[in-house]
């Protein structure tokens, strides 16, 4: 059961990237309106998705 | 500007007022663009596509020449024309107004934050996006559906900022600048914070979790756990609760610190005591290796806690933003003329206006400052401040405020006031008092926690003493037992949880609530004060009574599209598809009517007095096609005059909304005390008031804003009041009130003084509200005295010392499970809708 040692420190790291990628978001905003995109993915493209570039 | 902007932007004749009326309606015709039933007199006949009105053409065709009938197709759109402005939209792209509101977006692009009117569905988000495939130059839109506010990138050198926002108003969502960016930002942050304080707090106490799920499988197996791996797990859990504690739990530790130093008892204080002897002795027993640790109660407690102030703190966020607003809603600039007779003019932003300065104000343009007139004459839609339906005459001399819109002719304007001390920036200041002096009124759960808090504290000292004697060498744990079991938890889900969960079913169903301390209001009848125009109305005018031959008719609406009087829109909407006589020298006629010559024939309609002075001797009272006594007061009367004989009386009115009564009754039934409080005619309040069953005293006609206040205020001592209103007029009411409503249709600016918005109109929606804030409240009370019984027996088994800290550990995440369940599965705002 040795591995044990090894396999939840890696675990944690896991975790702890997680974490890191949900503060990083959270941050920038991501969490900001939890309404309008959900809405947003439902609509089709078509005719023509507007221009979306950085 | 582009040419397509241009042609867009043309506005349908007389929409400024939000143009919708659905007076008599046929059921056989929906609105091709918003699906609501198209009047009967609008119908065409043998045509696929029908329109309730100009509005809803005018976007159609819109969409039709791009290619945008997607929108048609996106689901959950809700029913509602368009309002159009038809302004110009000039001041934005003015210097100031870039200086102020326009922040550059690299790449030679420019953005800006609008705070767009009349958003409200999946499908404005569909369509406000796609505002560059309409607009060449506009690089993106994007619309936080929530807060009405969208931010649009464009391309100054293709397209001007003027011509989006005409596009943007030609499809309905009236453009304003947002102002107050920086309050916003702290807000912002502070919310940003919290999520990622519960985010960190939700990871740790998952995986401690899943140690302690190692910890007990362990202890429950027949073998037990190796000594070494037990060791190791619990310095695992060890390691992730510190900095659960240091990072996320700090915030439990300054709010208890904060109500010591108040000296009043807050939930932190008994949460924190827990959180600190439970880490403390956990740690403790992991270092001695012996005892149970507390760390998954502890690093758990942390994280549902947090998770449900941040429920709730997002709930109140919204209602904060009144005058916020309010402020967005003025014009952001004005137009100042050099000298008095000068045509020299300039725009400076509103925030430059002085006293003395000379404004100059086109028709369709809302006034930027309070002032007298110099020159010109006009008529005014004062609705936004005093809820007046009728346009009133400004003539030399006479005074007009800020927020009123010039609807005529082109004046200026001698500023007397401007900006804060305006009368629209009095109000606004009402507003926010009006929010801020309201009786506070205390959470369920907050009033007890006081008691609950005091109580298990001296209790857990009573057990550490008890035991001390007994046993010393259990008197701390079952002290800690006590703490944990008797955890607040489920008592401060309870009502967070219950109100978010019912705030999002209503909102689902077409009720906006804003914050939880409103159902609870709502929950206990009380007086209902109810604005009358746009509330128990459809707040517009529109032909009710047509007493004459029919054909006068043709002659009448003829001369009417020459008008832009609110009453001419009522004629044409209300025969829309008479055919057009050739009309020779309409002449109008400030506040009395319009003549002219129309096929030949002298045409005069007009007020009665009016008809009256033009017709001059012999036609008299008598001589008029309608009794004047039985009239009633609620009608205006226009008389129409053919070669100088009185032919046809056609009576204007603002009906009440179908259903208004029946809805009155059955929220009297509920014990509420129902009465009206208006802006509008004392007489044509009265006459609302008999017919909705509300007896004469009840019944507040011509009130100001400043009344309006008073009368709530007043109310608001002798108990709870429930305001229901549509205006800026109604705003500081709304804020004062125990709780305000605002009503689908309404100026925007009261509808954030509101605490609570209907998205449909009709009386009907305040009964479902009542009924749905009963429910919500009824189920909570339930939650709370379930976690209240589970505390008092968890109480109980630990001061006898039956459970030990970790059995207590155990049961205390399961009564929050509960009040989980128990506050999502129960039925609170039902959708009437849903079929």
């Amino acid at each position: 059961m040795s591995v044990l040692y090894l396999v939840i420190p890696l675990a944690l790291l896991v975790v702890l990237a997680a974490v890191v990628a949900f503060v990083w978001a959270a941050r920038r905003g991501q969490f900001d309106d939890l309404t309008t995109p959900a809405m947003r993915v439902l609509h089709d493209d078509e005719p023509a998705a507007p221009p979306d570039d950085g | 500007m582009t040419p397509l902007a241009d042609a867009v932007a043309l506005p349908p004749p007389a929409s400024r007022a939000g143009g919708h009326e659905r007076p008599a309606t046929a059921r056989d015709a929906a609105c091709t663009h918003c699906g609501l039933p198209v009047p009967a007199g609008l119908v065409v006949p043998d045509e696929s596509r029908q329109f309730c009105c100009g509005g809803c053409r005018a976007v159609w065709q819109i969409l039709h020449e791009h290619g945008l009938e997607g929108y048609y197709r996106v689901a959950n759109r809700r029913a509602a024309p368009p309002r159009v402005s038809g302004r110009d939209f000039e001041e934005f792209d003015h210097p100031a107004f870039h200086r102020l509101y326009v922040r550059p977006a690299g790449a030679g692009l420019s953005t800006v934050e609008l705070y767009l009117e009349g958003v409200h569905c999946s499908a404005c988000v569909w369509l406000v996006e796609r505002v560059p495939l309409v607009v060449p130059g506009v690089v993106r839109a994007e619309l936080d559906v929530t807060r009405a506010r969208a931010q649009v990138t464009w391309d100054p050198a293709t397209v001007s900022l003027g011509a989006v926002a005409r596009t943007l108003d030609s499809l309905g969502y009236r453009p304003h600048p947002f102002r107050g960016l920086r309050g916003d930002a702290v807000r912002r942050d502070e919310d940003r914070a919290m999520l990622v304080r519960i985010g960190i707090a939700g990871a740790i106490a998952l995986n401690v979790m899943l140690a302690a799920l190692a910890l007990y499988s362990g202890w429950l197996s027949t073998g037990g756990m190796e000594h070494e791996f037990e060791r190791y797990f619990r310095w695992i859990s060890l390691a992730l609760t510190t900095p659960a504690m240091l990072g996320p739990g700090r915030v439990f530790f300054r709010g208890a610190w904060a109500s010591l130093r108040t000296r009043t008892l807050h939930m932190d204080v008994p949460i924190a005591i827990a959180l600190a002897a439970g880490f403390t002795r956990g740690a403790i027993n992991t270092v001695t290796d012996a005892g149970p640790i507390y760390f998954d109660g502890v690093t758990m407690l942390i994280f549902l806690l947090l998770s449900g102030r941040f429920l709730q703190q997002r709930g109140q966020r919204a209602a904060t933003d009144a005058a916020e607003l309010m402020f967005s809603l003025t014009p952001a600039t004005g137009r100042i003329v050099e000298s008095d007779d000068s045509q020299v003019v300039r725009e400076v932003p509103a925030e430059a206006l002085v006293p003395g300065m000379v404004l100059d104000v086109r028709p369709g343009e809302t006034l930027a400052a309070d002032g007298v007139v110099v020159a010109g004459e006009t008529s005014l839609d004062l609705s936004l401040l005093t809820g007046e339906s009728r346009p009133s005459s400004g003539t030399l001399g006479s005074r007009v405020f800020a927020g009123t819109i010039n609807l005529t002719g082109p004046v200026r304007v001698r500023i007397e006031q401007a900006g804060e001390s305006s009368r629209l920036g009095r109000m606004m200041r009402q507003v926010e008092e009006g929010a801020r002096r309201r009786a506070p009124m205390v959470l369920l759960a907050d009033r007890l926690a006081g008691w609950f808090v005091g109580g298990v504290l001296l209790l857990a000292a009573a057990t550490f003493v008890l035991w001390l004697r007994l046993d010393p060498s259990r008197a701390a744990d079952n002290a800690i037992a006590l703490l944990i079991v008797t955890c607040p938890c489920a008592l401060a889900l309870a009502t967070p949880l219950a109100v978010t969960a019912a705030v999002g079913r209503a909102a689902r169903s077409g009720i906006l609530i804003k914050g939880g301390d409103a159902l609870e209001r709502l929950a206990r009848p009380g007086r209902l004060l109810l604005d009358k125009t746009g509330t128990l109305t459809e707040g517009r005018s529109a032909l009710v009574e047509w007493v004459g031959p029919d054909w006068v008719k043709p002659l009448v609406v003829s001369l009417e599209r020459n008008s832009t009087h609110a009453l001419a829109a009522g004629f044409l909407r209300a025969w829309p598809d008479l055919e057009a006589l050739p009309v020779d020298g309409a002449e109008h006629t400030l506040g009395g009517g319009i003549s002219g010559t129309v096929a030949g024939r002298r045409v005069l309609v007009g007020s009665p007095a009016f008809v009256r002075r033009r017709l001059g001797a012999g036609a008299d009272d008598g001589a008029m096609p309608y009794d004047s006594r039985s009239w009633t007061a609620a009608l205006t009367p226009v008389v129409v005059a053919v070669d100088g004989v009185p032919v046809a009386t056609a009576g204007f009115g603002d009906p009440l909304r179908p259903g208004a009564r029946a809805a009155l009754d059955r929220l009297r039934a509920g014990g509420w005390r129902v009465g009206i409080l208006s802006g509008d005619d004392p007489a044509v309040v009265a006459e609302a008031g008999r017919q909705l069953g509300i007896s004469p005293d009840e019944c507040v006609g011509g009130a100001t804003p400043e009344e309006k206040l008073r009368v709530v205020s007043e109310a608001s001592r002798a108990g709870p009041v429930v305001m229901v209103g549509d205006g800026v007029n109604d705003a500081a009411a709304l804020a004062a009130a125990g709780v305000g409503v605002g009503v689908h249709g309404g100026a925007e600016a009261a509808l954030a003084a509101a605490d609570v918005w209907l998205a449909r109109g009709g009386v009907e929606e305040l009964v479902r509200l009542m009924d749905g804030s009963r429910r919500t409240l009824r189920l909570i009370r339930r939650t709370i005295a379930f976690s209240l019984v589970y505390n008092l027996v968890g109480g109980t088994l630990a001061v006898a010392g039956v459970i030990n800290p970790l059995i207590a550990a155990l049961l205390m995440p399961a009564s929050s499970l509960t009040v989980v369940m128990a506050c999502w599965r129960g039925t609170t705002f039902t959708d009437e809708r849903a079929a």
